[in-house]
């Protein structure tokens, strides 16, 4: 078990099920996703079958199975970004990146997700990779704003 | 203190994305150089409601005010040394027109705060009369607090518009050794964010509110349920709920009386149907949030079992004032049967995006034409606003005059909702935007009832058609009968108001369907299947905008003259069409 699974078990010693959403939200936030041996662990912490935990887990969009890509991409989808075009956006995305919303780019490098307006909508449309927004995005600067992501990527070295 | 310059920097979700967070650190750095530091306090806000990038302001001890909208790093040097120190404010970013007329419109009671005060800084809260509810409640007798509630008319804003002094008082009277108070910030909607602002701008009133609520019915315990979204939204009022702990607003004795009451947060995970209440409490019990049939209502028989008041977050945020200025005073704003204000979330094609806080009964049209600064584009008018997100409607431009109360809002098939306004022109489409939301609820819906996971799915796949240019006349008499069977027959809320945003286009925008199945055309021209990417002569100011976007070359164009597309080269990528404002390529 890794450290970090480990002291996640501890801070909930003495939890019930009312702690699997929280438990679950820390594993993600600290593996990035839940992997098979994550939900497993937490299984026989909380004495409950891992399809339970699955059971539940599925049910809401925010818990992931597949690896992050080393930039997660949200694009926008929440009204006031459909109006100005996001879904023309993400069609775009989906076709640089060449992976559909909820996958990773082979390289590790892209992750992308569609998420439910994060609040900026005065901002439409929205895409914030790793939390850094771009704001009134048009089609056209897609590829530059990758880019300046794989520029980085580079620069910094190792994947 | 008091004798201090203040600056103001709104930093809420918003304004951070824009660079507010450098900005504020760039101002830090240049009065430090020039050792003006100990003159100036810096403030570092939740955000005021207006998308102006990076806001800030300047107040003189005596209260004078010199507000900078699209503040840049660059201009941070020239308003230390221009106005700061010479005392002439800086031309180039003063706030316009457009930004004073935005607050002029308004009636801030729920926004108060939200970017005047540090919402990290409790004694801020304190000093703006923060608190003086509570400590005047818990003096009080618990019944007397509902009562005062009812009085003043609150109903919630979640969405529903229940009586809150009515919900309190079923709790109250409810028999259970433990209580509940829950607040709902789950704020599903996916075009509203009034909940995020006030948990951003001013996290005490929500707590405030709460603890009173808790008084008034017999609850030591509250939980607040936020979107796992905010994240800014959850670390401020963890923050707050720590600081108000430390002050002894919260704990064993609140205010120094022998009622106890602690608040926990309980972050959502992304499920718009765990905002509808029993679905919201099975989430935190750590289940699938799944819905349960009503009655037992959660006053009953809520958290664990247990008698709970759920109220949403602008519901709790209101309460302080009322206890502050009493039932009478609150009663006296709004309609008849809707009292107090109601903060909205403007978006889409209008000028000033953002959040607004208008007394009930304020009509559409002064919305959009009041803080909402009139269309976004010049050439092209209003025609429709959506209200109330997936549960809600599209009343067409011709009813603009309707004015904004539970009832008149219902009555023409719309429902107040969250608060969440969506402006559209001519170039939205509203058979598109009765699809995407329809294609929303398809992908929320819990799926334990027949009529919402099985009908959505078959209206979604007939509005996909229809988007798409296949659709035949039948269909729209099979939305309007598929639409009317799943609001009768679903389980809960959501399957029950799932289909209003078709049933509402069907019944005002119905010549939009028409165009699309009978013509195949889209009349916003949007539905890209249906786009034949030519140029329309008359329509065409000849700018050259599609042009300098087209990725292909496909598009000749010379100064003075009409644009033209080439279908051979065209890939039907739709830059052009997104980049002209005239609806001139069909
Ligand atoms: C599908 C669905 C989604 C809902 N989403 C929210 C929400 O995001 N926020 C909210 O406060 N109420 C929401 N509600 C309403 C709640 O069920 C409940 O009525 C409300 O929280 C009660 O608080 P109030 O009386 O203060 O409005 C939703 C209801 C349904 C049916
Ligand atoms: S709709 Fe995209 S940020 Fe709100």
């Amino acid at each position: 078990m890794s450290r970090a699974m480990d002291s996640i078990l501890k801070k909930y010693r003495r939890a019930g099920i009312d702690s699997l959403i929280p438990m679950l939200q820390d594993v993600q936030a600290e593996q990035g996703y839940l992997s098979k041996d994550a939900v497993a662990e937490i299984g026989r912490h909380l004495k409950v079958p891992a399809s339970k935990i699955y059971g539940v887990a599925t049910f809401y969009n925010q818990f992931r199975f597949e690896k992050l890509g080393r930039y997660h991409i949200q694009i926008c989808r929440g009204t006031a970004c459909h109006v100005k075009g996001s879904a023309t956006l993400q069609k775009v995305l989906e076709q640089q990146l060449g992976v559909k919303a909820g996958q990773t780019t082979r390289d590790g490098l892209f992750s992308l997700e569609v998420v439910a307006c994060i609040g900026a909508c005065g901002l439409a449309p929205v895409i914030s990779v790793n939390g850094e927004f771009h704001a009134s995005v048009k089609q056209e600067e897609v590829g530059k704003i990758l880019d300046v992501y794989r520029r980085r990527a580079e620069s910094e070295g190792g994947v | 203190m008091s004798e201090k310059r203040k600056i103001l920097i709104c930093m809420g979700t918003s304004g951070i994305a824009a660079g507010a967070t450098g900005v504020a650190r760039l101002f830090e750095q240049e009065l430090g150089k020039r050792n003006l530091a100990d003159g100036f306090q810096i403030i570092r806000t939740g955000d005021r409601g207006l998308f102006r990038d990076v806001l800030v302001d300047v107040i003189e001890p005596d209260g004078q005010r010199t507000t900078y909208e699209y503040v840049k790093a660059e201009d941070v040097v020239p308003i230390v040394e221009e106005h700061l120190i010479e005392g002439n404010p800086y031309a180039k970013r003063l706030a316009g027109k457009s930004y004073h007329d935005f607050f002029k419109s308004q009636m801030r009671i729920v926004l108060k705060n939200c970017g005047e005060i540090d919402p990290e800084d409790i004694e801020a809260y304190v000093m703006h009369d923060g608190y003086s509810a509570l400590r005047k409640a818990v003096q009080d007798d618990s019944a007397q607090i509902v009562k005062t509630v009812t009085d003043s008319g609150l109903r919630g804003r979640g969405g529903a518009g229940f009586l809150t002094g009515m919900k309190w008082k079923f709790c109250r009277e409810a028999a259970g050794d433990q209580k509940y108070i829950v607040c709902n910030a789950d704020e599903g909607d996916p075009g509203a964010f009034m909940d995020r602002s006030v948990l951003e701008g001013d996290p005490h009133a929500v707590i405030e509110g709460m603890a009173i609520a808790g008084f008034a019915v017999g609850a030591s315990r509250g939980v607040v349920y936020c979107r796992a979204e905010y994240p800014l939204a959850v670390k401020r009022l963890q923050k707050a709920i720590d600081q108000s702990r430390e002050k002894g607003f919260l704990g064993k004795s609140v205010c120094g009386s022998p009622f106890e009451f602690d608040i926990s947060i309980m972050q959502g995970a992304g499920a718009f149907v765990c905002g509808e209440e029993t679905a919201l409490l099975a989430s935190i019990e750590g289940k699938r949030g799944t819905p349960r049939i009503k009655p037992p209502f959660p006053a009953q028989q809520g958290l664990w079992g247990k008698p709970t008041v759920i109220n949403n977050v602008e519901t709790f945020a209101n309460v302080p004032h009322i206890i502050n200025h009493g039932a009478e005073w609150f009663a006296s704003i709004g309609t008849e049967k809707s009292k107090g204000t109601k903060v909205f979330a403007l978006a889409g094609k209008v000028k000033n995006t953002g959040l607004v806080e208008v007394p009930m009964g304020t009509t559409i049209r002064e919305l959009v034409f009041g803080p909402g600064g009139g269309m976004l584009h010049k050439k092209l008018g209003l025609k429709g606003v959506q209200l109330g997100g997936p549960s809600g409607g599209c009343i067409p431009a011709a009813m603009a005059d309707t004015p904004i109360d539970y009832e008149s809002l219902q009555s023409t098939g719309a429902i107040m909702g969250s608060g969440g306004v969506i402006i559209m022109d001519e170039k939205t489409c509203m058979v598109d935007v009765a699809r995407y939301f329809t294609g929303f609820t398809v992908s929320e819906s819990c799926g334990q009832c027949t009529p919402c996971r099985v009908g959505l799915k078959r209206m979604h796949e007939v509005l996909t058609r229809v988007v798409e240019g296949e659709g035949v006349p039948a269909d729209l008499e099979f939305l309007g009968n598929m639409g009317n069977t799943i609001c009768s027959t679903s389980l809960c809320g959501l399957g029950q108001t799932a289909p209003n945003p078709v049933l509402t286009t069907l019944r005002y925008f119905r010549d939009e369907f028409d165009a699309h199945v009978h013509r195949r055309e889209c009349p916003a021209h949007v539905c890209t299947t249906l786009m034949h990417y030519e140029v329309i002569e008359d329509m065409c100011i000849k700018c050259g905008a599609c042009a300098k976007v087209c990725p292909a070359g496909a598009v000749t164009w010379e100064r003075g003259k009409t644009a033209r597309i080439d279908p051979a080269k065209c890939t039907r990528c739709n830059a052009c069409n997104t980049a002209c404002k005239y609806m001139a390529i069909r």
